[in-house]
């Protein structure tokens, strides 16, 4: 059994499981039902001037039979009081001392306002407070969440706010909504971040009801955008995530959330740099339950591959993100097929003739062939195929000559692979 | 015996239910609704949280599957193989949800329990020793389960096993083609790994207490009333002298099959379904005893494993002979669906009355309901017509049973003898494997909530 006790930025937790602030994390009675069920640590659902919602709020996004591989909301914070939350914070965090209890919080852009809510909350016992300035709908309307996520200045400056009063390790809660995730991170930290969690939601309309023709969610005939979470925003989170853990000036830990279903969701997050995860849609769709194999799965992923602790885990992947200017051009992988295992689907043939370089035809037994002359090594063929093991890549070069682009534009007498299509600048 | 060759018998008696492999069974396991208090785990028998071994395939976590269904069910592994899914987990697959075609949760078991056993996982470990000792007296699922849980918590265990090999019917009973010896042992060796330990060979006799202590060659005797506490009676198994328990379990299953009680049924060619069971599962075809033509009498489950099983050891016509009706039918509708494409005739509203033959089995004499006598030729006559309950055994160990034979337990699975607990087909007068199991594992927490007063549910007792 690996050790899964983290601590995050000073806040302990044990196991790197945190429910993201949202409707699980609503009030003390699911916040501890979840910590039951074996979540490490909730951040409560965001806390501020008690607003109110409308009715009808979320949307989802089906694949075939699938449902709800992407969820957008147009929720608001918390529509509870103040006190009543901070109560039950207060009680939660008695009843369960060895859970991470952070406060998620969210005011107008005012000095007092931040000095006071967060003076008000921080001796419910809670350990650490996230700032909420990624929620892009209904609250950055009003210059709170992304409006203020958005501009690094003022990221550095509500951050600054908030801890000339916190004596409790600050989380910033990054919005997605912006080009380049680097420049609010370091913000975030040059106000004096303990932490950033990323990402909040992105900007989204869910789709059109064909008869109605009104957009989801419809509210009142009329539709909003909203902010888009769950599987479907995975790969975004990671690339941020990463963006961040590879930033030279950047450094501080990163609490990493978007599309997070299972454990193996959330190793991938760790390897890229995230120091624990945060999960809202999964535990939506299907309950606190499945903390159970995340924990378990992590936990024999973790025995088997001879780790003692998930932090030796945190980061090692991270070194092997780069540039596109910095891969190298004369690697060379192309595709094989394992008549073995090939069903004859022939999905192979027309991804790559009508998606790719026509490299594929048949032999006289009707299996699919590759020109490896033609063939560049795209994968798709191999992203396409159902069956495991019918399609390998193969490595053709041995290594012994490997130039990158940057290297190939200061010296163009260095040597590129001839093999494949014209590259441009190729010497074929 | 058989006149087919070697390999084609060996074909005849391939699995039915294959295994998946990994493709096939990520696609199943990603097909799964994952519903919350979900209705197969309300159908299997031994609760497996079936949703969650299923989403640990789906995400990679086999070992995690694994010990999900070991957790609720000690053989899991024989459970994927041999139980009637269709009226169980499957059933209610269909039944309560949207499928049209059920999760095929019984295979997608199997892929979870063979990772564990290719890999030889050992899930659960011995607990640490709290000084109690229990007897267990025979080997199949219940005896198995029971032994399992009570290892867990740190008991120290012996089975008493009166065959050869361990695993009661899971070993000696399934049919060929469901499970082999080798799955049922590769279990068995879980258990082993968990300090439990076997004496094979060894009945139990029963004689009442005038005989007890007196050892008869590799058998054992348990003093059960030699030993009157104030609490009754104290068992005090004496293998070699050595083994004092603290509690017994019974899971010595049914008895011999019942006697037809015609003429001629001590011929040669008669023979017991179980016995000829016991024979396929060696596997060494050539020595079953089979002729020609065989009619089995009888129509449970049993009688449908004897014709299907006949039929595969090349005999050219195999009956099945019901004093009822094709209504009537204790077997499962999967089970006669295999007769039925096994090319099995069925004789409705037939009971034997003779059996002919000079020495050996010739033909069958019988007779329909409505009173019409006739005549089978055929060479081979297999009794399937249910099993006797081991009732003076009961007697003698002095635990009391009910008017069907069946040992009394309270919830505990405790018997008249607050020291003997008991469960499996001895306790519900037989029925699946699965069911055994959950007895044997109801007794268990019975057993230690009897002697260190604790109550305690393992995965699936609810
Ligand atoms: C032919 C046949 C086919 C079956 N097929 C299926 C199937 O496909 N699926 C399914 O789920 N169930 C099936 N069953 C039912 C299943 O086998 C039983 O429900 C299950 O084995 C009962 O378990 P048990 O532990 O109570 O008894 P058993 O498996 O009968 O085990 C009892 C053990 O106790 C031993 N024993 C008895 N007396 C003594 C003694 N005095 N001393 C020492 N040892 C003793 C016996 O040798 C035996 O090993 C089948 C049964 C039969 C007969
Ligand atoms: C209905 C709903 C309400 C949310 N409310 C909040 C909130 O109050 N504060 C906040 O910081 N994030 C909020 N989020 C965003 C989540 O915390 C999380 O960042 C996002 O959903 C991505 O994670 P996921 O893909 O696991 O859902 C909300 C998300 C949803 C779906
Ligand atoms: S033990 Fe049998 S009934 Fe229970 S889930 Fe497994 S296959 Fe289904």
């Amino acid at each position: 059994m690996a050790d899964l006790t983290t601590n995050f930025a000073g806040i302990k937790s044990p196991n790197p499981f945190w429910l993201a602030s949202a409707p699980p994390t609503n009030m003390g009675s699911m916040v501890e039902r979840a910590f039951d069920a074996g979540w490490g640590g909730a951040v409560w659902k965001t806390l501020g001037e008690p607003i109110v919602n409308v009715s009808s709020r979320l949307a989802g996004l089906d694949q075939g039979a699938l449902r709800m591989i992407g969820l957008n909301n147009i929720e608001l914070i918390t529509d509870r009081s103040l006190e009543v939350n901070l109560k039950e914070i207060y009680e939660c965090k008695k009843k369960y001392p060895n859970n991470a209890v952070i406060i998620s919080l969210m005011v107008e852009s005012k000095r007092e306002a931040w000095h006071e809510i967060v003076k008000r909350s921080q001796d419910t016992g809670a350990d650490g407070f996230e700032l909420n300035f990624g929620c892009p709908h209904g609250m950055s309307e009003r210059g709170m969440g992304s409006a203020m996520g958005q501009v690094p200045e003022y990221t550095c400056m509500v951050t600054e706010w908030v801890k000339e009063v916190s004596n409790l390790p600050v989380i910033v809660k990054l919005t997605p909504n912006v080009a380049h995730i680097v420049p609010p991170g370091r913000a975030a930290m040059q106000g004096g971040a303990d932490a950033v969690s990323l990402i909040n939601t992105i900007n989204s309309v869910m789709g059109v009801d064909l008869d109605t023709m009104i957009p989801y969610p419809n509210v009142n005939g009329m539709a909003a955008h909203g902010g888009y979470c769950g599987t479907a925003v995975k790969p975004i989170a990671l690339n941020m995530v990463s963006e961040l853990a590879r930033d030279a000036e950047f450094n501080i830990p990163i609490s990493g959330i978007g599309g997070i279903n299972t454990w193996r969701d959330a190793v991938e997050f760790l390897l890229l740099g995230a120091g624990n995860v945060q999960v809202c849609t999964a535990v939506m769709h299907y309950g606190y339950r499945i903390v159970e194999d995340m924990i378990d799965g992590l936990n024999n992923y973790l025995d088997e591959k001879g780790f003692a602790s998930v932090n030796e885990i945190i980061g090692k992947s991270v070194s092997r993100v780069t540039d596109w200017g910095n891969l190298d051009l004369n690697y060379e992988v192309v595709a094989r097929v394992n008549n073995e295992h090939c069903i004859k689907c022939n999905l192979c043939y027309i991804a790559c003739e009508d998606g790719a370089h026509q490299c594929f035809s048949f032999d006289e037994n009707k299996y699919p062939v590759v020109d490896e002359h033609e063939c560049v090594g795209c994968n798709l063929c191999a992203l396409v195929c159902p069956s495991p093991g019918a399609i390998s890549m193969v490595r053709l070069d041995d290594g012994s000559n490997p130039v990158s682009w940057k290297e190939y534009s200061e010296d163009p007498s260095k040597t590129l692979r001839s093999h494949g299509s014209s590259l441009p600048g190729s010497k074929a | 015996m058989s006149e087919l060759e070697h390999e084609q018998i060996e074909q005849n008696f391939a699995e039915i239910n294959p295994p998946l492999n990994q493709a096939e069974a990520v696609f199943e396991a990603n097909r799964c609704l994952y519903c919350f208090d979900a209705p197969c785990m309300h159908a299997c028998p031994t609760h497996i949280d079936v949703p969650s071994f299923i989403k640990k395939i789906a995400t990679g976590n086999l070992h995690g599957s694994a010990r999900v269904i070991f957790d609720a069910n000690p053989i899991g592994a024989t459970c994927a193989r041999v139980c009637p899914v269709e009226v169980l987990c499957e059933g209610a697959c269909v039944e309560k949800t949207l499928m049209d075609k059920p999760i095929e949760i019984g295979r997608l078991q199997r892929y979870a329990t063979d990772f564990a056993v290719e890999n030889n996982r050992q899930i659960f470990q011995k607990g640490e020793s709290n000084g109690k000792s229990i007897g267990i007296i025979g080997s199949g699922p219940a005896g198995l389960s029971c032994a399992t849980y009570l290892a867990r918590l740190g008991y120290d265990v012996t089975i008493y096993e009166r065959k050869a090999l361990p695993g009661g019917l899971d070993t000696y009973g399934m049919a060929e083609y469901k499970m082999s010896q080798k799955d049922s042992l590769d279990e068995v060796k879980m258990v082993e790994n968990l300090g439990v330990k076997f004496k094979l060979n060894c009945e139990v006799l029963s004689e009442p207490s005038a005989s007890a202590g007196g050892l008869s060659l590799g058998k054992i005797t348990i003093q059960f009333k030699s030993n009157v506490t104030d609490n009754g009676v104290q068992p005090s198994a004496t293998a070699d002298g050595s083994d004092l328990h603290d509690a017994i379990f019974v899971g010595v299953g049914l008895g011999a099959t019942n006697d037809l009680n015609i003429e001629g049924e001590n011929l040669e060619g008669v023979m017991d379904a179980l016995y000829f069971i016991e024979k396929i599962k060696t596997r060494d075809w050539k020595s079953v005893p089979i002729g020609k033509t065989v009619a089995v009498i009888g129509a449970g489950n049993t009688a449908i494993d004897a014709v299907t099983q006949a039929k595969r050891l090349g005999a050219e016509r195999v009956l099945l002979i019901y004093r009822r009706t094709e209504k009537d039918i204790s077997a499962y509708d999967y089970e006669y669906e295999l007769a039925k494409k096994d090319g099995i005739e069925f004789v409705w509203q037939t009971s034997p009355i003779k059996v002919l033959g000079n020495g050996k089995v010739s033909g069958l004499k019988c007779k329909k309901s409505d009173g019409t006598e006739f005549e089978i030729a055929c060479d081979t006559v297999i009794k399937a017509i249910g099993q006797q309950k081991q009732t003076s055994f009961f007697q003698n160990i002095g635990i009391e049973f009910d008017e069907k034979g069946r040992v009394a337990v309270n919830e505990l699975m405790q018997t008249s003898n607050p020291k003997i607990f008991a469960g499996g087909d001895c306790v519900n007068g037989g029925a699946e494997a699965v069911d055994a199991a959950q007895m044997g594992k109801l007794a268990a927490q019975g057993i230690h909530f009897s002697l260190f007063g604790k109550k305690l549910s393992f995965a699936g007792s609810m």
